[in-house]
């Protein structure tokens, strides 16, 4: 159910040699985007044990982003295949639990595509928006942006 | 030291299995009964809870507690023994992580009901009668104990000393245990009594494991014959092996069938199922995105597979449906 | 205004229990209720689970008779996928399912029922118990009770896997056979096991038969039930704990039933009352006439007595000699008298063991042809053996990848739910007069559920061992006026 006034809380997981340095890159062209996503920097996104994933959700994200390098050109070679693996399996698990599929995103993101980050960022975050809240166990992330004093 | 230290059993939503693990010390049962004096064991035992409600705190030594708590009694027994003894074990996986028991923290409590009393094929029932807290036959007032939507791991209710894991413990686990309690050689608070490993470790078909695995598919045993001496994820069926903790002498396996988990996960781990879903997907092969939905789609049951014994205990303890009243 | 006394808990029960009595203006009892207070919802909660996970599942509904559910789970399995076991895996499951038979039934007389007799029904209640048990019949007698159940357990363990919660079955046979090495030490224990039950049938005998006390209670009103019988038979119409036809016969031994486990949903139904979360079964071509007993009603017992009284005879010579003499005992066939079924389960332990033995000489039994494997479409399957505590009935559909998609269990004890709750009513009228409520009482009130060994006999590890119960009699205000309590 959307609502006007919910403000998403996504959790990112960027691996650190694509798609943080592509974050990086779409802050210093100065490109917009929501400030609903708290990025999180690991050093591939074959770290990205689901247990995290999980735990992001349980602990009051709405929504969950995995970002990594295109297949091939991991800097660990095989790790963004372990998450590619992980992924659908995932989703399957989450069907079972009743959590909504849309909420857990992967994306390949390159340290050259910072627009394409902002544009997954916008996206997501709007899809999120109308999803609606998560709150598994009333839990809330606390607001990504303070409120104006 | 002249008295026999006292311990204490209780059972809150158990099968019975922890129990009959203790009676299958045979004759060491006698000797435990030499060593020690039980001061509680509601089904073998006649202490009632004004006897509990009595004992000095320290009085007697440990509560070993098995069970799942879901039950508003089971919480006021658990707690007063918590509070009675300084040392609380929680005993097989009902107690640690919800047990199977625990699968239902993924359906709701209505749905349990409706099937039980109204759409049972043999239920003859066109007055949609249910079970009620409290009712009236014909003048005779009845009640029937209240049912929490959820069910919960001990430690979910009371602090736990120490775990002793598995559906039920082997007896020889029991017995290592109740030793080290009475010897004072305990590890530190909140540890399992069990090895610091996983199962793969000690599991006797370990050197069928291959360097490298490459899962195209899962298998189920249902439709085929495993081989009796190969790794079981290697011949592609799901084995908890590599998300649960060893200490169980692996009889499952020794029965030529695969672990489902029920010694909980490994040391360090928060989640059991998360942590075998990151596993099975390393041994997989696909290397598209197609190839890995479809290497996910032959796995049956994820939540059930993963979560057997520990969805209580899970990082998100139930699903959506558990909400439903 | 009724006084009301509540018997809480009841244990020896799977979960929690609880008896409530009320009492009339003569302070006669005029009603008693029998309730189930637990319910775990395994019926739902194994749906979307793949159904060769079921017999791993359903022994934790209870862990003193895990082996039963695992047999008639395995077999529901056969008939959901069509698939034949091949011959030595039916005889490998039946071997296992025998051995589990004894050592349960010896748990539950020995350290149960035991107390009753050997100590006695009105001795010090801190004598009636295993430990008294012990004192009279002595430790080396105790000894051979532990050994058999430790030799049968053993047993079970090497050929399932787990003796509690099994493993090795799964549809269209099981996962393992046995060695020829292990033939031969499971023979041995099959021998011993005769030679203990013939045993344990003279100790009876010794103690309660030629007791006139006992004999007379054996045989008393206040513990009789006509009802109808159910139980497995083979082709012969003898007592088979694995496989066959279900038979009912009525209060005078005539069959008014048999069946196939597939058709069981065309002779039983279950009625639900708004006081117990258990449910009672009833014989559907009668109907529920409510908690009575007698050729009118569609009650039925289940286990030890009703089996014999459902069969025409043993499969086995030493049994079927003395299920002969138990009937010549109790004055012929069907025998109606509650206490008996802790007769009938020595001989039915007495057949298992022979059953045993009979498996074990058999050369088929280590054969490696354990396992058929499924080729055609799951659908539903239905799946019944007998526990030691009755008629286990599994039931189950799934999709067209075997994933559950509803589940129906009747569960031994089930059966006996309403002869439970009329069995209790019957003695505590018969005990409870004027008012006066005894330690007399709590005793016989538990005998007449004791016998019928109710699921999660948890007295298997009885050590001093007595049910705990607290009796407490409110006047018509509700106020407490006098308590009784089993103190030690």
């Amino acid at each position: 159910m959307a609502d006007a006034q919910f403000e998403p809380r996504i959790v990112g997981f960027l691996c650190r040699w694509c798609s943080y340095t592509g974050a990086d890159l779409a802050g210093t062209s100065r490109i917009q985007y929501p400030p609903n996503l708290t990025p999180i920097r690991v050093m591939c996104s074959g770290r990205v044990d689901p247990t995290f994933i999980v735990k992001a959700l349980a602990d009051g994200a709405d929504g969950v982003l995995v970002a990594g390098c295109h297949p091939g050109d991991c800097h660990y070679q095989e790790g963004n295949y372990k998450t590619m693996r992980r992924y659908p399996l995932l989703l399957r698990l989450l069907d079972q639990f009743g959590i909504e599929r849309d909420r857990v995103r992967l994306e390949w993101i390159s340290a050259s595509e910072g627009d394409h980050f902002a544009a997954v960022v916008k996206e997501f975050t709007e899809k999120i928006r109308a999803l609606g809240p998560l709150h598994w166990n009333g839990k809330a992330l606390a607001p990504a942006v303070a409120e104006p004093v | 030291m002249a008295a026999k230290p006292k311990v204490a059993f209780y059972w809150c939503a158990s099968c019975g299995g922890c129990e009959e693990t203790v009676v299958d010390l045979h004759e060491d049962v006698l000797k435990v009964v030499e060593a020690v004096d039980i001061a509680l064991w509601p089904v073998a035992l006649d202490f009632k809870l004004h006897h509990v409600q009595a004992w000095k705190p320290g009085e007697v030594a440990v509560a070993f507690i098995n069970g799942a708590v879901r039950l508003s009694e089971q919480e006021e027994w658990v707690k007063l023994l918590r509070e009675k003894c300084p040392l609380v074990v929680a005993f097989g996986s009902c107690a640690h992580l919800g047990g199977i028991p625990g699968l239902a923290n993924d359906e709701s409590r209505r749905e349990i009901l409706a099937n039980k009393y109204l759409r049972s094929p043999t239920v003859d029932n066109p007055q949609e009668i249910f079970p009620q807290e409290s009712c009236q036959v014909n003048g005779y007032h009845l009640d029937l104990p209240n049912f929490w939507k959820e069910v919960k791991t001990l430690d979910q209710v009371i602090e736990v000393d120490y775990y002793l894991p598995g559906c039920p413990p082997p007896t020889d686990t029991v017995a290592a245990a109740v030793t080290a309690i009475l010897k004072g050689e305990l590890p530190p608070k909140g540890s399992v009594l069990a090895p610091e490993k996983s199962l793969c470790e000690s599991c006797p078909r370990k050197d069928s494991k291959p360097e490298r695995f490459a899962l195209s598919a899962f298998k189920r045993i249902a439709t085929s014959i495993p081989d009796a001496e190969e790794c079981f994820l290697a011949q592609g069926y799901a084995c908890m092996g590599p998300a649960t903790r060893s200490g169980c002498g692996e009889r499952c396996l020794h029965g030529n069938m695969p672990c489902r988990g029920c010694f909980g996960p490994p040391p360090g781990s928060l989640d059991q199922g998360t942590k075998m879903l990151s596993t099975l997907a390393t041994l997989g092969e696909a290397r598209d995105e197609e190839a890995a939905e479809d290497f996910a789609a032959t796995l049956a049951d994820p939540l059930g597979t993963f979560y057997r014994f520990s969805l209580p205990a899970s990082l998100l303890r139930r699903s959506r449906r558990a909400e439903e009243t | 205004m009724s006084k009301r006394i509540t018997v809480n808990p009841i244990t020896r029960l799977e979960g929690h229990g609880k008896i409530e009595i009320f009492l009339d203006e003569a302070g006669n009892v005029e009603r008693t209720f029998f309730q189930v207070p637990e319910l775990r919802g395994f019926e739902t909660f194994c749906l979307g689970r793949p159904a060769e996970e079921m017999p791993r599942l359903t022994p934790r509904i209870c862990g003193v008779c895990p082996t039963a559910h695992h047999m008639a789970s395995t077999k529901c399995l056969d008939d959901l996928w069509k698939v034949d076991p091949p011959p030595a895996a039916k005889k490998l499951r039946e071997l296992a399912n025998s051995a589990f038979m004894v050592e349960d039934h010896y748990i539950h007389f020995f350290f149960l029922a035991a107390p009753d007799f050997v100590v006695g029904p009105t001795a010090p209640a801190a004598e009636r118990n295993i430990l008294g048990v012990i004192a009279k019949v002595g430790m080396e007698i105790a000894g051979q009770v532990i050994r058999v159940r430790r030799e049968c357990r053993q047993m079970l363990q090497t050929m399932m896997g787990k003796v509690i919660h099994p493993v090795f079955g799964v549809p269209g046979g099981v996962s393992r056979g046995i060695s020829e090495e292990e033939r031969k030490q499971f023979l041995e224990t099959a021998k011993f096991t005769i030679e203990f039950a013939q045993f344990a049938l003279k100790l009876f005998d010794d103690v309660v038969l030629k007791n006139k006390q006992y004999l007379d209670l054996v045989l008393s009103d206040a513990y009789t039930h006509k009802t109808h019988y159910m139980g497995l038979v083979d082709q012969n119409n003898k007592v088979n704990f694995y496989d066959g036809q279900v038979r009912v016969v009525d209060p005078t031994g005539k069959e008014v039933a048999k069946f196939v486990p597939r058709q069981y949903r065309d002779y039983v139904a279950e009625h639900v009352e708004p006081w117990s979360y258990i449910t009672f079964p009833y014989l559907k071509q009668i109907g529920w006439k409510g908690f009575v007993d007698g050729p009118q009603s569609g009650i039925y017992r289940v286990a030890p007595l009703a089996r014999l009284n459902a069969a025409d005879g043993m499969a086995t010579p030493l049994a079927q000699a003395a299920y002969e003499k138990m009937y010549d005992t109790l004055g012929g066939k069907p025998a109606h008298a509650t206490l008996a079924f802790h007769w009938a389960r020595l001989i039915e332990a007495l057949y298992a063991a022979e059953r045993m033995q009979e498996l074990l000489e058999d050369p088929e039994i280590t054969s490696t042809e354990i396992r058929t494997v499924p080729t055609q479409t799951p659908e539903e399957g239905v799946g019944i053996v007998e526990a030691p505590r009755g008629t286990l009935i599994h039931n189950y559909w799934t999709d067209g990848d075997g994933i559950l998609t509803r589940v129906n269990l009747i569960v031994a004890t089930n059966h006996n739910a309403a002869p439970i709750a009329m069995s209790v009513d019957k003695a505590a009228k018969g005990m409870i007069r004027g008012g006066e409520v005894s330690e007399g009482l709590l005793n016989t009130v538990e005998m007449a559920f004791r016998a019928y060994d109710p699921c999660h006999a948890c007295a298997t590890h009885a050590l001093p061992g007595r049910t705990p119960l607290i009796v407490t009699i409110y006047d018509a205000g509700g106020s407490p006026v006098r308590q009784l309590r089993r103190d030690g």
